[in-house]
């Protein structure tokens, strides 16, 4: 499993990761293999304003279903458009191709509080 | 937990596991659409030796097995096997279970799900009236079903038995991969074809079985497959699940199983099954797909397009070979017919399925 140092993670298993007060989330490696092959995300709150920890969507494996959580405060713009024809992506790629949604970071700062790579790795070894 | 036989084998595989009616179980392996086409397209092994099997045997076998279960083991002719369920005193559903007949009117092997192993047995044993002779081989039977459409050309080669030409629900015992005494049944729980193997878990038999089997089934495509796929694979033929589709408060008829409730004999809560069968059954299983995009799960309710209750979802999962989402459930009988659209509430919205015909297509 692979937890790249360039971003921060949440103990629900999102990462994160900010350009200017732009952030790019998606589920971790760990994750996506908790849950196995990914068939469907649906994410229905392009546009609201968020707050930290509240359900923003879901992801559907063959399996199970679990919702996604926002790891910080602010307002989705976008959803990964090419996870409608391809979710499986998320499981080949979760850091890359399968990122799942971008935000408009309310305050910048909140991704100070979240765990780094090393922290994140020790929660789930 | 309880250990099968083939644990440390899946934990060497790196198979991901998981407990499972109390034991430690293999849930998948590469992934389950992978071993779900490897299923539908090849081959591959399943570990169920956590399944349980019962022997009922002397003069009142026959008799025993004839009051507690709803189909006609009356049938059965040595090397024959049978699709059936337990009713209780209010004819819902025990169990469902496979009754194997060893030799006619004396031995049977009875097959039942792990979970219900302790409640099989203490209720077939409480009918027991004339005292069949009864043993639980559940700890010691080992179960591998090796599945798909070249399973048993693959597997062949490690046996004289000719099991190329096993007919659907028989089967034959003798020696397989150098051990004596395993019985192969043409049976499986995927629609796949291929064949189940029992034998006794002794020495380092399992080990050995294991190991021919991949020996020489590797080359050829042959894979281990975990619980993940079975259940999709099972689900994409519409066939039960002990726990989620039928219970103890689902009958027999109302599950879609009244092929296999036989009014022609004697049987627990006959009576209430037939008078069932003659007014009509209020809910019944059916199996439906989504038109809006969603997957239905255990317990989601079913809805009209007024909001009104139809009934709940028992299974649903995204068909791996099918490509959309399926799922059984129990709806009023009015809206059981093929066609009908019904609501499906995934979180909290009503999402449109159709009831459609099964196995799904």
């Amino acid at each position: 499993m692979s937890f790249p140092a360039n971003l921060r993670y949440t103990k629900d298993h999102e990462w994160i990761k900010i350009e200017g007060n732009t952030a790019t989330i998606g589920i971790t490696d760990f994750a996506q293999k908790e849950l196995g092959d990914i068939v469907y995300v649906e994410v229905e709150t392009i546009g609201k304003d968020m707050e930290a920890g509240e359900v923003f969507g879901t992801v559907e494996a063959v399996k199970t279903v679990s919702d996604l959580y926002l790891p910080v405060t602010g307002t989705i713009t976008e959803l990964n458009p090419i996870l409608t024809s391809s979710p499986e992506l998320i499981n080949t790629d979760p850091y890359g191709e399968g990122w799942m949604i971008k935000m408009t970071v309310k305050n910048a700062g909140d991704i100070e509080k979240l765990m780094d790579a090393s922290a994140y790795e020790a929660i789930v070894a | 937990m309880k250990n099968t036989p083939f644990t440390q084998k899946h934990i060497a595989l790196g198979a991901k596991m998981a407990p499972f009616a109390g034991y430690n179980m293999p849930i998948s392996y590469t992934g389950i659409n992978d071993e779900h086409a490897a299923v539908r397209k090849n081959a591959g092994v399943f570990d169920v030796s956590h399944m349980g099997e019962f022997i009922v045997k002397g003069e009142n076998a026959l008799d025993l097995i004839q009051r507690v279960t709803t189909n006609d083991a009356s049938k059965l002719t040595a090397g024959k096997a049978q699709y059936s369920c337990l009713t209780n005193d209010d004819g819902g559903i025990v169990d469902d279970l496979i009754i194997y007949c060893i030799e006619e009117n004396k031995v049977y092997m009875i097959v039942v799900n792990a979970s219900n192993i302790e409640k099989d047995w203490n209720w077939i044993s409480k009918h027991n009236s004339k005292k069949a002779e009864m043993h639980n081989i559940s700890d010691k039977t080992c179960l591998l079903a090796i599945q798909g459409p070249n399973a048993a050309k693959i597997l062949q080669p490690l046996t004289d038995l000719d099991i190329l030409n096993l007919k659907y629900y028989t089967f034959v015992k003798g020696k397989f991969a150098g051990i004596d005494n395993v019985l192969i049944s043409a049976t499986g729980y995927t629609g796949a074809g291929g064949v189940e193997i029992y034998f006794e878990d002794k020495g380092d038999d399992a080990a050995k079985i294991w190991d021919k089997i991949f020996e020489t089934g590797t080359p050829q495509g042959l894979k281990p497959i975990g619980l993940g796929a079975r259940d999709t694979l099972r689900l994409e033929m519409g066939y039960c699940l002990y726990g989620n589709d039928i219970d103890d408060n689902t009958s027999p008829l109302e599950a879609g199983l009244g092929w296999i409730t036989k009014f022609t004999k004697d049987f627990t809560a006959k009576s209430i099954l037939e008078k069932q069968k003659a007014e009509g059954i209020q809910k019944k299983l059916v199996g439906f797909e989504m038109i809006d995009k969603g997957i239905p799960r255990h317990g989601y309710e079913i809805k009209d397009f007024s909001g009104m209750d139809l009934g709940v979802v028992t299974s649903g999962t995204q068909s791996p070979s099918l490509g959309k989402a399926i799922g059984l459930g129990y709806v009023r009988t009015a809206f059981a017919v093929p066609d009908t659209e019904i609501f499906i509430k995934v979180r909290d919205k009503l999402l449109l399925a159709k009831v459609v015909k099964l196995p799904f297509n």
